[in-house]
């Protein structure tokens, strides 16, 4: 089977036209990150410098990985019940699309503005870490490996809540509870991020790799059984 | 040496149903329903609410797989391995015109276009709007737009991939009367260009102005024909003759006429008369009624409306369960 880059591409394209007009959406990926950029802030302002040597066993970077994780799922939450409500789903399911390509393209479409608020999130943070914390908080706070994970497991993060997202949405006939379960189906991926960040799992090179080698493979394996258990009759004649 | 003559085997139909079915758990949404339309003929599917109109709509264009029975769509067997094939060569228009309303118009045919990887996408747009006279209101957001011009952009959407078979399921649905003669107007351009329509109804005037056959699904195909057709099998032929003043003996005015089977009365100076062949009783009753010294208003061979035809035969259904 050969996946069409053009219709994928064509839904792609509209997801985001989509998102651009809409509101709602725009607000729920900008609240997000706030929530979890707000506290970190705070907590690195207050800190005296004496207490940098303490940030050495904090991960506080990390904690900032429940944006990917959290983010996406009210958007990849839409995907499939928003359309079927709005009836726009079996127009698109009436043309030669594949079923793999629809949700492709929905998933590139959920990935990318939510890589782009994360980064973006994260560049911020270390902007005012930067230029308003004390130097050895700073320093404290901003390490290569931490930077590294960070730029790593994004992406990783926000697939595996995009998949789940979707599943979700293609199961649901609402999408009020469609994108409450997405909220808290990421939930157990942040409290992961957050676990880590405050060092009650502490974080090595094996965990690190052993995480990033199960979400990539979650990733992919995502994909496919979403394809597979994607279900045209169940989503146009509500049946099943 | 014995000349030989070639026969050119018939064109297949644009779409065959043989026995076809579709249930859901237990419920019947349609069954054994069986017909073929042949290439640009514009075929009307008619039935109450719950008929399984949609149904077959969304099964013929391979969103529902059937429980039994066969059908060809487009050249291709309904299988699930042709969906994509299937999909490419036909088209279906939805009752809901399920548009993207944030989106222009240009926007949600564009996505379209590339769905169906339709080469020079702009060109096709175009023409697409054109062809329903949108041209002027491309850059409008669909959300902007009534009802009726919604419905127009879902028809421009499906002409896009110029299709070998429309399916029009309930095209005027909701609309206001000059939409609805709007979009008949369309519909009836796009048959006279040859396309093959699906046209999926219960306003049965619709399906008499658009269609050149119909058929009658009430879970099962009841009846399937021209209209014209379908009125001569259903009722018998009449004449209704009217008249300035009451006839003083009509049996001696009507018994005997050609092709007059039996007369009754029709209000006081009314007569309908049971013919077999309304072209040769009708120049005789006339005669007739003119030698009879009647001042004759009008004499109208009967005309039942598909409309007639369709509660007939739903009526015939009551009283079979009955």
């Amino acid at each position: 089977m050969s996946l069409s880059r053009r219709r994928v591409r064509a839904i792609f394209r509209k997801e985001l036209r989509e998102y651009r007009r809409n509101g709602f959406i725009v607000v729920t990926m900008a609240v997000i990150p706030l929530i979890f950029l707000i506290q970190p802030l705070i907590v690195v302002f207050a800190l005296p410098a004496s207490t940098a040597a303490q940030l050495g066993h904090m991960h506080l970077l990390l904690y900032m990985l429940g944006i990917p994780a959290i983010v996406p799922a009210a958007v990849a939450a839409y995907a499939v019940v928003g359309e079927r409500q709005q009836g726009t789903l079996e127009p698109v399911l009436t043309t030669p699309i594949r079923r793999e390509e629809l949700l492709l393209g929905k998933a590139l479409a959920a990935l990318v503005p939510s890589l782009a608020v994360a980064y973006g999130v994260y560049a911020l943070f270390l902007a005012c870490v930067e230029l308003f914390a004390r130097p050895a908080v700073a320093s404290a706070l901003l390490r290569g490996p931490d930077l590294l994970a960070q730029l790593l497991f994004t992406p990783l993060l926000a697939g595996w809540s995009i998949w789940v997202g979707i599943a979700i949405s293609a199961r649901s006939n609402d999408l009020r509870v469609a994108q409450q379960l997405g909220m808290l189906a990421s939930l157990p991926s942040a409290l992961v991020a957050a676990l880590v960040a405050f060092d009650v799992i502490h974080p090595t090179l094996g965990l690190a790799v052993g995480l990033a080698a199960a979400l990539l493979v979650l990733d992919g394996l995502g994909w496919r059984i979403m394809a597979g258990a994607f279900d045209r009759e169940r989503l146009v004649g509500g049946t099943r | 040496m014995a000349k030989q003559t070639i026969q050119e085997a018939p064109p297949a139909p644009a779409l065959a149903v043989h026995g076809l079915g579709k249930r859901f758990g237990d419920r019947v949404a349609f069954q054994d329903v069986s017909f073929e339309i042949g290439h640009g003929e514009v075929f009307g599917f008619l039935g109450p609410n719950g008929a399984g109109k949609t149904t077959m709509v969304r099964t013929l264009g391979t969103l529902l797989s059937p429980t039994s029975g066969s059908a060809t769509v487009a050249g291709f067997p309904l299988v699930p391995g042709n969906g994509v094939e299937i999909r490419r060569r036909i088209s279906v228009m939805p009752e809901s015109p399920g548009l993207y309303l944030r989106l222009s118009v240009a926007e949600n045919l564009a996505c379209f276009a590339d769905l169906y990887e339709l080469p020079d996408p702009t060109d096709r747009i175009g023409r697409a709007l054109r062809a329903v006279h949108l041209a002027d209101r491309a850059d409008d957001a669909c959300g902007t737009l009534s009802k009726g011009l919604r419905q127009r952009v879902a028809l421009a959407r499906a002409l896009l991939g110029d299709p070998q078979v429309l399916f029009l399921d309930e095209p005027t649905s909701g609309l206001d009367p000059v939409a609805t003669r709007d979009v008949h107007g369309l519909i009836a351009a796009l048959g006279r260009g040859g396309v093959t329509i699906f046209l999926t109804t219960h306003r049965l005037e619709e399906a008499e102005r658009l269609c050149d056959r119909v058929a009658i699904l009430n879970t099962t195909l009841r009846t399937i024909g021209r209209p014209d057709e379908l009125r001569e099998r259903l009722f018998a032929k009449t004449l209704t003759v009217r008249t300035l003043a009451p006839l003083p003996d009509p049996e001696r005015v009507f018994a005997g006429l050609p092709a007059v089977d039996g007369w009754h009365q029709d209000g006081p100076a009314g007569y309908v008369l049971a013919v077999s062949d309304p072209t040769v009783a009708a120049p005789a009753a006339t005669r007739a009624l003119v030698a009879a010294g009647a001042g004759v208003l009008s004499i109208n061979p009967s005309h039942h409306s598909l409309e007639e035809v369709f509660l007939e035969l739903i009526d015939q259904e009551e009283a079979g369960r009955g």
